[in-house]
């Protein structure tokens, strides 16, 4: 009896490709509708500028973030010091500019690690039954944990091993991105866990499996697409919250080694000095305010650009 | 028709539904023959058990709550309900496929319907993608899409109902199955699309020779295309005749009634025929005649004993205990 392969084959009237006819690829598609959304063209613009001064920006700005001159200390903007001074007369655009490295490198490390457990244990406990409570348990058990106290045992514990095992600055870098990532992966989880619920009872999951496709593959292909939407919104929350976290966690001295500048970091610094120099705090402020501004409304436009039916349009 | 040897040979199926509420018998032994090429029409009310039969065979029926207690179904010398599921997979689609009721929710929402068709070629077949492309297209074509290049690349949002079902049935048709088992195709679609739909799946068996099983609760489509019927009540199959047979001459009385209530252009002012009461209630395995209760011919050993599905014409099988065409009860009771 001939092999599913071999009817096929024989059935098959191979049609040379007419020539001119461009071929449509989902991410030129998903790029050209996601071109036409102004807010998100707006915001990847603002975050280019932010990242591409973070991580350029120390380069090219000629003054040393850690060069210490008393005799400066606490200064308004000038034009050689377009941000002021601090108390210890570093330059504050200085610091502002290398502190956004480890800001964004936190916010979009601790976003894809959250996103990735959110993700996995959302469409696990969703789509298998037989996981659904206990990991959903687990969500929750997350969820009522008190995030501050977690963070200040955690740190208070693994910062020494750590530190010995990847060095000062990278050791902190992985606790602050576990931590964070660890504790805010549980609303991505439970948005998609409704959705891959919904989806599962689509008849059209039904037809995937009628046609013989793998499980697997049809949460990979099925499912996944069509819970992309929420993750893309979770994920820009995600970054935004993540440097907030970040910033607040420097902000309480818990981050970061003292000398070394975040955003939150800076803040922390600033807040003595409100009173005396009070756009120490504003600039760090500002640069948050830019990066998870624009990071939301990339995540609005991706969002929409994922939807076949706004794309039509 | 000539005696061939059945593709498809299902013995005493029985399904289940454990649910809060009971267990729900939905498949009460049911078995049937489907034969190479041939088209069979499955009809039955709501809730007889004609899509849970069949979607059984390929174990598409959610598992738990579902469960298929007993039975076999013989296909290529295999016994799908048994089958491992990788075994399994490669019948599903590959060698039978399945075309559901409602093309609006059966295609997937953030896939090109070109993606959707060849991922039934990707799982089954090692063509190249532009083989893969080209047997797409020309499945489009075949099911009667006009701009089928440019269509492999639409979103099912952008078709009409009438043109997604036909991107089901390509899809469907995509291995050149031996069987299709088509569940209500054309109930989600206005008249005239139904008929062009119905169309294209008559032609399509001529050309590729496959065997279709189609499920309607509507006998006017069946009287057209099938060549067989059966006839389910409460899980259990009551009639199966030739199709000719079967109208002119209906031995079981739900047959009779179902065709008593279809309205017919030619018969004007007659009043259509009902059948009162309600479908039985599936939360006990049948004991006596699942029918007895709105059968308009009941006597006594109706409910004391269910009957069995028994050949009483050449071709011909019901199971009632009451004799129509010699209005006295059958087999000497």
């Amino acid at each position: 009896m001939a092999t599913t392969q071999e009817r096929v084959e024989e059935q098959v009237d191979l049609q040379p490709a007419r020539p001119g006819e461009k071929h449509r690829s989902l991410s030129e598609d998903v790029w050209r509708q996601f071109k036409r959304h102004k807010g998100a063209m707006i915001g990847l613009v603002l975050l280019a500028i932010v990242v591409l001064a973070s991580v350029i920006g120390p380069f090219v700005y000629p003054l040393d973030p850690y060069d210490i001159d008393t005799s400066l200390a606490n200064m308004n903007p000038t034009w050689t010091h377009p941000m002021g001074t601090d108390n210890l007369g570093r330059d504050v655009m200085a610091r502002v500019l290398i502190g956004g490295r480890i800001s964004l490198a936190v916010g979009f490390a601790a976003m894809l690690f959250g996103l990735f457990l959110g993700t996995a244990v959302g469409v696990i406990s969703g789509f298998f039954k037989k996981f659904d409570g206990p990991l959903m348990r687990v969500t929750d058990l997350f969820l009522a944990l008190p995030i501050l106290p977690l963070l200040l045992v955690v740190i208070m514990l693994f910062r020494e091993s750590l530190k010995d095992a990847f060095g000062e600055n990278v050791g902190i870098f992985i606790l602050v991105v576990f931590i964070i990532g660890v504790t805010s992966w549980m609303q991505t989880a439970r948005v998609v866990r409704g959705e891959v619920l919904a989806i599962k009872e689509e008849e059209f999951v039904l037809a995937a499996h009628s046609i013989g496709t793998r499980k697997r593959n049809v949460v990979m292909r099925h499912i996944l697409p069509n819970v992309l939407s929420p993750v893309m919104v979770s994920a820009a929350l995600g970054v935004a919250s993540a440097v907030l976290t970040e910033s607040a966690l420097s902000f309480l001295g818990l981050g970061f080694p003292a000398d070394f500048p975040t955003w939150g970091r800076l803040l922390f610094d600033a807040k003595g000095y409100l009173q005396l120099n009070p756009m120490r705090a504003i600039w760090p402020g500002v640069m948050i305010c830019l990066a998870v501004m624009s990071v939301n409304f990339i995540g609005d436009g991706i969002r929409d650009a994922l939807d076949p039916k706004a794309r039509s349009k | 028709m000539t005696a061939q040897s059945p593709i498809l040979e299902v013995k005493d199926l029985e399904t289940q539904f454990h649910t809060q509420d009971g267990t729900v018998h939905a498949v009460n032994g049911v078995s049937f023959d489907l034969n190479s090429g041939e088209f069979l029409g499955v009809v039955g009310e709501s809730g007889s058990g004609k899509s849970v039969t069949m979607m059984s065979l390929l174990r598409l029926i959610p598992m738990p709550p579902g469960k298929i207690v007993a039975g076999q179904a013989m296909f290529e010398g295999r016994d799908l309900l048994t089958l491992e599921l990788e075994d399994l997979r490669t019948v599903r689609g590959g060698r039978i496929g399945f075309i559901f009721q409602d093309p609006l929710t059966s295609l997937n929402p953030v896939l090109t319907i070109g993606f959707q068709i060849m991922e039934s070629l990707h799982i089954h077949t090692k063509l190249s993608d532009e083989k893969r492309e080209a047997r797409a297209i020309e499945l489009l074509q075949l099911v009667g899409i006009p701009g089928a290049k440019k269509r492999l690349e639409s979103y099912p949002h952008e078709l009409s109902g009438g043109m997604r079902q036909r991107v089901m049935i390509a899809m469907s048709l995509a291995c050149s199955p031996r069987v299709i088992i088509a569940d209500e195709p054309t109930t989600a679609l206005d008249v005239t699309i139904q008929a062009q739909i119905i169309e294209i799946i008559r032609d399509l068996r001529e050309k590729l020779g496959t065997a279709v099983i189609w499920i309607t609760h509507d006998l006017g489509v069946i009287a057209g295309l099938a060549d067989r019927v059966l006839v389910m009540y409460g899980g259990l199959i009551v009639e199966e005749a030739p199709v000719g047979e079967l109208y002119a001459n209906p031995q079981h009385p739900y047959t009779e009634g179902l065709l008593g209530s279809i309205p017919r252009l030619d018969q004007k002012g007659m009043q259509l025929i009902n059948i009162k009461g309600q479908p039985p209630s599936l939360y006990q395995k049948p004991d006596s005649c699942p029918f007895a209760p709105r059968c308009p011919y009941v006597f006594d050993r109706c409910r004391e004993e269910n009957p069995p599905l028994l050949e009483v014409k050449m071709g011909h099988s019901t199971a009632c205990w009451w004799d129509m065409d010699n209005q006295r009860p059958r087999y000497g009771s």
